[in-house]
């Protein structure tokens, strides 16, 4: 009878304890969608903006007004003499204008808004003034799904879910079955350790699978995001990483007698992949000295091949340098957890 | 009767500086289906040794036999005929109670039924609550359902009534009465003597990793040569405890504070002789009772020490 197997007993009390603790459930599944959210807000490709003008207040004033506001695109405001620098200063306009032959633009030079508003005020006065434009260019806008901040982050939250996941999963889990004596405990039943272990890693694996088609969905849903590459090899990278770290887990576990001591050492190994693995930005803004250091660390070739399928429609094929990466990752961990595992 | 345990010249040492002998030489043999107590004070070394026993730590050097069999060649055999209760384990907080009992039982090829067992141990009606909500007493008792999942013909049962309230002692020593009618080998650790004396068949006087006496509780108490106790104070203090050796019956004495206690074989004959005694030398008795012997006279009279300090 399966459900009488320890394999499954075992991965059965893993999903239990999971699914019974609120606050795990929000850090697996809320969390990334809420950062998916507000940075998907905050980062949105916005409509252009409306410039903001002052007109100063003087004789010959009203016919600039008028010019300015029947063009597109200006929020104008006339402005008196005394209250012009203030207005300027605090950034409640980019540009002042001052009529005359030919008129005045006061601004800020070092103002990205301020030059914007130059050009922009300078093209309609002169076009009124009679200037005739020599061509008119084509214009071709960009704003495919794909290209957009969003499409970058989901890849990168997912990466990342994968290794704070395996991290937490397994290094925290062992580390407080320790310390409750409870894995000395189940050592002292004829249980079998690769079944303990297996039922671990099978949750990890399961769990990651949640994650992965959640974050996928969620990015279709909300923010018309395309999977480019295949389902399959999403989900293949996606367990590969969920072993890659659920190993380093188990290897940062596998001696701390107490969860605070192992906290603090998941912390010390995540802390440098949050900043370096291109979770929020990509990794190349990183100087090229430390560029082979970023690309060796685990997060960062599972981010990439990830970005690589979901955003450019890569193959497996193509990404076997980062397969190698994690897959080495993975063999050292195991390998180095097995010989310093303490079960009691 | 054959022999469920049986070891000899046990040794565990700690690495540390300096290092913690924790057994010093140890002989011990624990008989099929009787229930037998390692009885000591904190520190003597009783769990190290059950842990051994139970072949969760290597001893430094002797030699270890649980049911004709050693941990080294037959670890998978032995686990499967033991079950055992750590000193303490805090079970997964949410889990049920039947779950964590159905999760011990799919390792056990065989094994008693959930439900039976949750009866035996009174905790049908606590069956889903999580183990989180339970009290120290029930989840002792999960603890030692736990243990009997696999129906062991030996079990183990470190400190099984450390910390918990009356009530529950008692209800965990009608199931570890129910074990031994069951014909189980029963092996506990306690620094209680009253559970020691009560529940087993045989003890052994566990102190700095030796053991001081073994036998049943009745034959170490006859071993002080009286089995009651005159516990007597006078006025003023300043009594010499040897000076009522000469009385008739005793045969022991000793000072405990301001106290004189002595161990008696016939308190009708030893108590009038004492009263006489005090009364021609003047003094008067401030205090005087008289009680059973215990395993804590026993233990006192071999170390000079209380079984608790507390």
């Amino acid at each position: 009878m399966i459900e009488r197997h320890p394999f499954w007993q075992l991965l059965l009390a893993r999903m239990r304890e999971f699914a019974r603790e609120p606050e795990v459930l929000f850090w697996v599944f809320g969390f990334p969608i809420l950062l998916a959210v507000g940075l998907g807000i905050a980062f949105r490709n916005k409509p252009a903006e409306r410039v903001a003008v002052g007109v100063l207040e003087s004789p010959g004033c009203e016919s600039l007004l008028k010019k300015l506001q029947s063009a597109e695109g200006f929020d104008v405001e006339r402005v008196p003499p005394d209250a012009a620098a203030a207005r300027l200063r605090l950034g409640k306009v980019a540009l002042i204008v001052v009529a005359g032959d030919p008129p005045e633009y006061r601004f800020d030079p070092t103002r990205p808004d301020s030059l914007l508003a130059r050009g922009r005020v300078d093209d309609v006065l002169q076009k009124a003034a009679g200037r005739a434009d020599v061509y008119v260019a084509r214009e071709t806008t960009v704003s495919d799904p794909g290209a957009r901040y969003i499409d970058f982050l989901i890849p990168g939250l997912l990466g990342m879910n994968i290794m704070s996941g395996g991290m937490w999963g397994v290094g925290y889990a062992i580390v407080d079955m320790r310390s409750r004596r409870l894995l000395k405990r189940l050592i002292a039943t004829p249980m079998r350790r690769s079944h303990f272990l297996g039922a671990l890693m099978t949750s990890r694996v399961l769990l990651v699978f949640a994650e992965m088609l959640l974050l996928l969905f969620f990015g279709w849903l909300v923010f018309d995001m395309r999977l480019q590459g295949s389902l399959a090899s999403v989900a293949l990278l996606s367990t590969l990483g969920a072993f890659v770290f659920a190993g380093l887990g188990l290897l940062v576990g596998s001696r701390a007698k107490k969860v605070e001591s192992v906290s603090g050492l998941m912390n010390l190994v995540m802390l440098p992949m949050f900043v370096f693995s291109g979770v929020f930005f990509s990794s190349d803004r990183f100087p090229a000295a430390i560029q082979p250091a970023v690309k060796a660390l685990p997060l960062t070739a599972l981010n990439d091949a990830l970005r690589a399928v979901i955003l450019e429609g890569e193959g497996l094929g193509t990404q076997l340098p980062r397969i190698g990466i994690l897959c080495a990752w993975g063999l050292v961990s195991f390998v180095l957890a097995s010989r310093l595992f303490r079960w009691n | 009767m054959k022999a469920a345990i049986r070891c000899r010249a046990l040794h565990k040492t700690y690495p540390a500086k300096p290092p913690v002998e924790a057994v010093r030489g140890l002989d011990l043999e624990v008989r099929e289906g009787e229930c037998f107590g390692l009885l000591g004070p904190n520190g003597a070394g009783k769990t190290t040794t059950v842990e051994i026993l139970e072949g969760l730590v290597e001893p430094s050097s002797g030699e270890v036999e649980v049911l004709g069999r050693s941990w080294k060649n037959d670890e998978r055999a032995l686990r499967e005929r033991i079950g055992l209760t750590l000193q303490e384990t805090r079970f997964a907080d949410k889990l049920r109670v039947d779950e964590t009992l159905t999760l011990f039982a799919s390792f056990y090829p065989t094994g008693r039924p959930v439900e039976e067992l949750l009866a035996a141990v009174s905790l049908a009606e606590k069956r889903s609550s999580w183990v989180v909500n339970l009290s120290g007493g029930q989840r002792q008792r999960l603890a030692v359902a736990c243990a009997l999942v696999g129906d062991p013909e030996l079990v183990f049962l470190d400190e099984p009534t450390t910390g918990l309230d009356p009530q529950s002692r008692r209800q965990l020593w009608e199931i570890l009465r129910e074990l031994r009618a069951r014909g189980r080998t029963i092996v506990l650790t306690t620094h209680y003597m009253d559970e020691a004396e009560k529940l087993c068949d045989r003890v052994a006087i566990v102190d700095q990793g030796r053991i001081i006496a073994q036998g049943s509780p009745a034959e170490l108490i006859r071993s002080l040569g009286g089995d009651h106790v005159v516990e007597f104070a006078l006025e003023g203090g300043a009594a010499v405890p040897e000076h009522y050796l000469a009385l008739p019956s005793v045969r022991t004495a000793r000072a405990e504070g301001d106290a004189i206690l002595l161990t008696v074989s016939e308190p009708h004959v030893a108590i009038p002789a004492l009263l006489a005694t005090v009364t021609r030398e003047g003094g008067t008795l401030s205090r005087l009772t008289t009680r059973h012997a215990s395993l804590e006279d026993v233990f006192v009279a071999l170390t000079g020490r209380h079984l608790r300090d507390d």
